[in-house]
């Protein structure tokens, strides 16, 4: 039973990481129709980023362990926003015209572009957080031990993702967002300014990963600059097995891939791990391409 | 006092004179038909009008300020709204969710007060919310407002365009074949609510295909053929008008 319960929590962990990367990948794909294959690297330089600024500031000793983590996490979040809202506008808003492939070769890209530029300024090693940055406290939930960091990540993912959703359902921005989604042509005659809300889904996006890059530092205490690939992918398959373009379909997949991932490991086998995911990626399009909460793409008759 | 003054207008698609050369006002306060056989150019000029192309030439000046080089939600912030002739609603929203997004420009709230909804943001909200059930009852669609878009006939979602239209607060509203597939007794209900519509000092500019509504409803009507002005004035002036006769009827042979 407690081996059960400790596969349940990591991967509730891990799951609610792969929804917050998810969210990027679909809510961009929802307004423009483009798999942003960069975002995996977006993720991968908070993960960076969050690393750099631990050190550099030296914040460790003057905020306890958990304002560390807050004031980190708000510094990755607005930064690679920034860098999502230049990634559009150089990579993307250009090509806002062109044929929808040329988008992603510039994806493509502009992923190599990200990865290169963190080997060059890191190096290709493994770079490590400090251990002692959380207390190693373990928590008992129903009698069973349970890390504290994991609770902190699933919580932070929760947290954010129940925010997103509000935003996006409550404000008349969150309303925009939805409009510009199903018809920008339309969106723009209520008033709407589409270029600002794709601007937006590349603040929102970005920083998203950019979190949930943070916590994969914090959690596993490796990083790497391959590390966008492997977990981007892994967040693709999560907006597909959701619904690619639905919101509350990327958090569903997001915690579910990682719970299936999570089991398969402990009970089939460590080292398919990655395979159950993409076997995962594969049946969902062959048998749902629509996803679990996407809707039926009904023919006009 | 001329609302909308549109002059030599001029559009091209390739070797396609699309819109040529033409000029013609709308007064403030009126209904104005803008009629023509299929191909005419009635559509083009509307998408000129708001933004949705570039004209090749000419001026487009609403309420005395020139338009022409616009963004499109600049010119519905300024007061021009319109509606589709293939119906653009957003199908996934539900109607009230569709006429909130019409709200969206005559808010001024941006998103860094959505995300931390501060008391006068979530006034705003609520607000809209007001005038979005407004509108719904303006168009008689109130007991619609949870139901998607999509699920709405045809006629109510005709008349859903025009409620989402109507909350951007336009002072000019650009109708685009409203009564397209409506019975006659959903355009007898539609007339009403387009003399309602001008009752609330909104001008009304229409594209329509059904002559005895342009007839009823329009003050003034222009007549475009092969994308030039062919005849322009009151419903007997057009309807008198042998031009006008023959671009729909064709002449006889000799």
């Amino acid at each position: 039973m407690e081996f059960f319960f400790q596969q349940l929590t990591n991967g509730l962990a891990v799951g609610g990481i792969y929804a917050l990367i998810a969210l990027g990948y679909t809510m961009v794909y929802g307004v423009l129709k483009l798999i942003n294959f960069a975002h995996g690297d977006l993720f991968m330089i908070g993960a960076y980023l969050g690393l750099t600024l631990l050190t550099a500031l030296g914040l460790a000793d003057r905020l306890g362990p958990f304002g560390v983590i807050a004031a980190l996490a708000a510094m990755v979040l607005v930064l690679v926003a920034i860098l999502g809202v230049l990634l559009e506008r150089v990579a993307y808003r250009p090509l806002r015209q062109a044929h929808r492939l040329s988008a992603v070769v510039s994806a493509l890209g502009a992923s190599i572009f990200f990865q290169n530029i963190v080997m060059i300024v890191y190096g290709a090693k493994f770079l490590v957080y400090p251990h002692d940055l959380l207390p190693r406290t373990v928590v008992h939930l129903f009698g069973m031990p349970v890390p504290l960091i994991r609770i902190l990540i699933l919580v932070a993912s929760v947290v954010m993702m129940v925010a997103l959703y509000t935003f996006i359902q409550r404000t008349k921005i969150g309303t925009a967002i939805r409009a510009a989604a199903i018809d920008q042509g339309a969106a723009r005659l209520m008033g709407i300014n589409v270029d600002r809300v794709i601007a937006l889904v590349f603040v929102i996006g970005p920083a998203l990963g950019g979190a949930a890059g943070l916590m994969v530092g914090v959690y596993y205490g490796q990083i790497n600059f391959t590390m966008g690939w492997i977990y981007g992918l892994k967040a693709f398959t999560a907006a597909i097995l959701g619904g690619i373009g639905n919101i509350p379909g990327a958090m569903v997949g997001g915690l579910l891939l990682g719970l299936i991932e999570a089991f398969a490991a402990a009970y089939l086998s460590i080292a398919w791990k990655d395979a159950f995911a993409f076997c995962v990626l594969i049946l969902i399009l062959i048998v749902r391409p629509t996803g679990l909460l996407g809707e039926r793409v009904a023919e006009k008759v | 006092m001329t609302l909308l003054h549109l002059e030599h207008l001029t559009k091209r698609f390739g070797g396609l004179m699309a819109v040529n050369n033409v000029s013609f006002d709308v007064p403030a306060g009126s209904i104005v038909g803008l009629i023509g056989p299929n191909g005419a150019g009635k559509t083009t000029v509307f998408n000129l009008i708001t933004g949705n192309y570039r004209a090749d030439n000419g001026q487009i000046v609403f309420d005395g300020r020139p338009i022409g080089s616009l963004p499109t939600h600049r010119i519905v912030a300024l007061g021009v709204a319109r509606t589709f002739q293939t119906i653009r609603l957003f199908q996934k929203l539900t109607a009230l969710e569709n006429v909130l997004a019409g709200c969206h420009c005559r808010m001024k709230s941006g998103s860094i007060a959505a995300m931390f909804q501060p008391p006068w943001q979530r006034a705003e909200e609520a607000r809209a919310l007001d005038k979005a059930l407004a509108e719904l009852r303006f168009v008689k669609l109130e007991n619609q407002a949870m139901n998607l878009a999509e699920n709405l006939s045809y006629g109510n979602q005709r008349l859903l365009e025009v409620a989402r239209a109507l909350a951007t607060e336009p002072r000019l509203i650009i109708l685009d074949e409203p009564a397209g597939g409506m019975n006659d007794q959903e355009t007898a209900r539609l007339i009403d609510t387009i003399r309602q519509i001008q009752a609330r000092g909104v001008t009304v500019l229409l594209i329509e295909h059904d002559m005895s509504l342009v007839m009823k409803a329009c003050e003034k009507i222009v007549v475009l053929e092969n994308g030039a002005k062919i005849a322009e004035g009151g419903p007997r002036e057009i309807q008198a008008n042998p031009r006008v006769i023959e671009a729909y009827l064709g002449t006889e042979e000799e």
